[in-house]
């Protein structure tokens, strides 16, 4: 059998190391979802699992695994278990929903409307600054 | 203190792939990394004010007398409970040293130490975590850790040897010292050894692994040395 290059792995013997076999008894540990903020102040993102035994550690593998890279601010562990969800099945549920487009927002112009009064608000900012000059 | 970290984030780093979960690989790894960090920053540091070679160059090429990191940091990884101990104990002591040093009154340590502050949060957060279950588990678990703690203390305390200079650092209110430095370790560090049920050895002066800063070294370090400047002494000119 070759030998690895790496010095390390040579020095860890693993032919002779004792070889893993499935989980032992406490070795079940429960997965917690990971939710991550990337800037202060928006949402929580769903980025994976973990498993651990309990929260806290679950947290500090929760930076391990996600707070690694890119931009973070702070992340949550839930456990699993707490998290209540709808079944895959009731999907049916929410089929129709695209349909009811009287529900959407897009028919009123608030944009347009706000836009419009911060306008009047600029024009008679300026014409009190034209009378007090 | 670059050497500290350059040699304790080596050892670290032989972890990887061979951690007993994968978190915990992850977890040595990043840490290693971050300790490297620590010494690049501190070779940085050398290099720009007080005309010390590149920080390749320090790192890589001097030789064994000439590194001033305690006799802690070279030893080999041993099992995974002298690693997690070692990690504990070092990175509390790195910890409360980089607090002291945002005091400084040279400025560029001081914004260093600033700097880095989050990380060795992290890192002591990590360790904390660990011995405290491991303390508190199962006999198995606690015996091993108490024994890594036995064995590692009297190295731990090298990390506070005196040198000739301490004096003038504290007078020039750079570095308060590290004795003082010591006392804060120990204050920190056994609440959390005794809510692990684990107790901190009773040492006499002597046994005390005192040597490393003046280039003592264990017979450890040269293979460590050897192995680490492997690459970089092939081509010493070549860039990567």
């Amino acid at each position: 059998m070759t030998q690895s290059l790496d010095p390390r792995i040579r020095r860890a013997d693993l032919e002779h190391a004792p070889a893993s076999g499935g989980l032992a008894q406490n070795e079940h540990w429960e997965t917690f979802a990971v939710f991550h903020q990337a800037k202060r102040g928006e949402e929580h993102s769903f980025v994976g699992i973990v498993h651990a035994p309990d929260a806290e550690l679950a947290l500090a593998f929760a930076k391990e695994q996600f707070g690694r890279r890119k931009k973070t601010v702070n992340l949550w562990v839930v456990r699993s278990t707490d998290i209540y969800t709808f079944q895959h099945e009731d999907d049916d549920m929410f089929a129709t929903a695209p349909e009811k487009t009287y529900r959407d927002a897009s028919g009123y112009p608030v944009r347009k409307r706000i836009n419009k009064y911060l306008d009047d608000l600029k024009e008679i900012e300026r014409q009190h600054l034209q009378r007090a000059s | 203190m670059a050497d500290d970290e350059l040699m304790i984030g080596h050892r670290n780093s032989e972890w990887t792939g061979l951690g007993p979960i994968l978190e915990e690989d992850i977890a040595f790894s990043s840490i290693a990394q971050d300790q490297i960090g620590h010494a690049l920053a501190n070779y940085g540091l050398l290099n720009e004010h007080f005309g010390e070679a590149i920080p390749d160059v320090i790192a890589f090429s001097r030789n064994e007398k000439e590194f001033h990191s305690s006799q802690f940091v070279e030893l080999p990884i041993g099992d995974y409970a002298f690693s997690l101990m070692r990690h504990f104990l070092f990175d509390h002591a790195e910890s409360i040293r980089y607090d002291m040093l945002t005091l400084s009154s040279f400025a560029p340590l001081a914004s260093l130490a600033r700097k880095i502050k989050g990380e060795l949060k992290y890192h002591t957060l990590h360790a904390d975590l660990w011995v405290k279950r491991l303390g508190q588990g199962m006999e198995e678990s606690h015996a091993r850790m108490q024994t890594a703690l036995n064995e590692a203390f009297p190295y731990a305390l090298g990390m506070f040897e005196p040198s000739k200079y301490d004096d003038e650092l504290k007078s020039e209110n750079i570095f308060e010292g590290e004795t003082a430095l010591q006392t804060k370790w120990l204050e920190t560090i056994t609440p959390i050894l005794e809510r692990a049920n684990l107790q901190l050895p009773k040492l006499p002066i002597k046994e005390r692994m005192y040597g490393g800063r003046q280039g003592y070294h264990t017979e450890y370090l040269q293979p460590l040395l050897d192995e680490m400047t492997e690459v970089y002494r092939l081509d010493p000119a070549a860039t990567w």
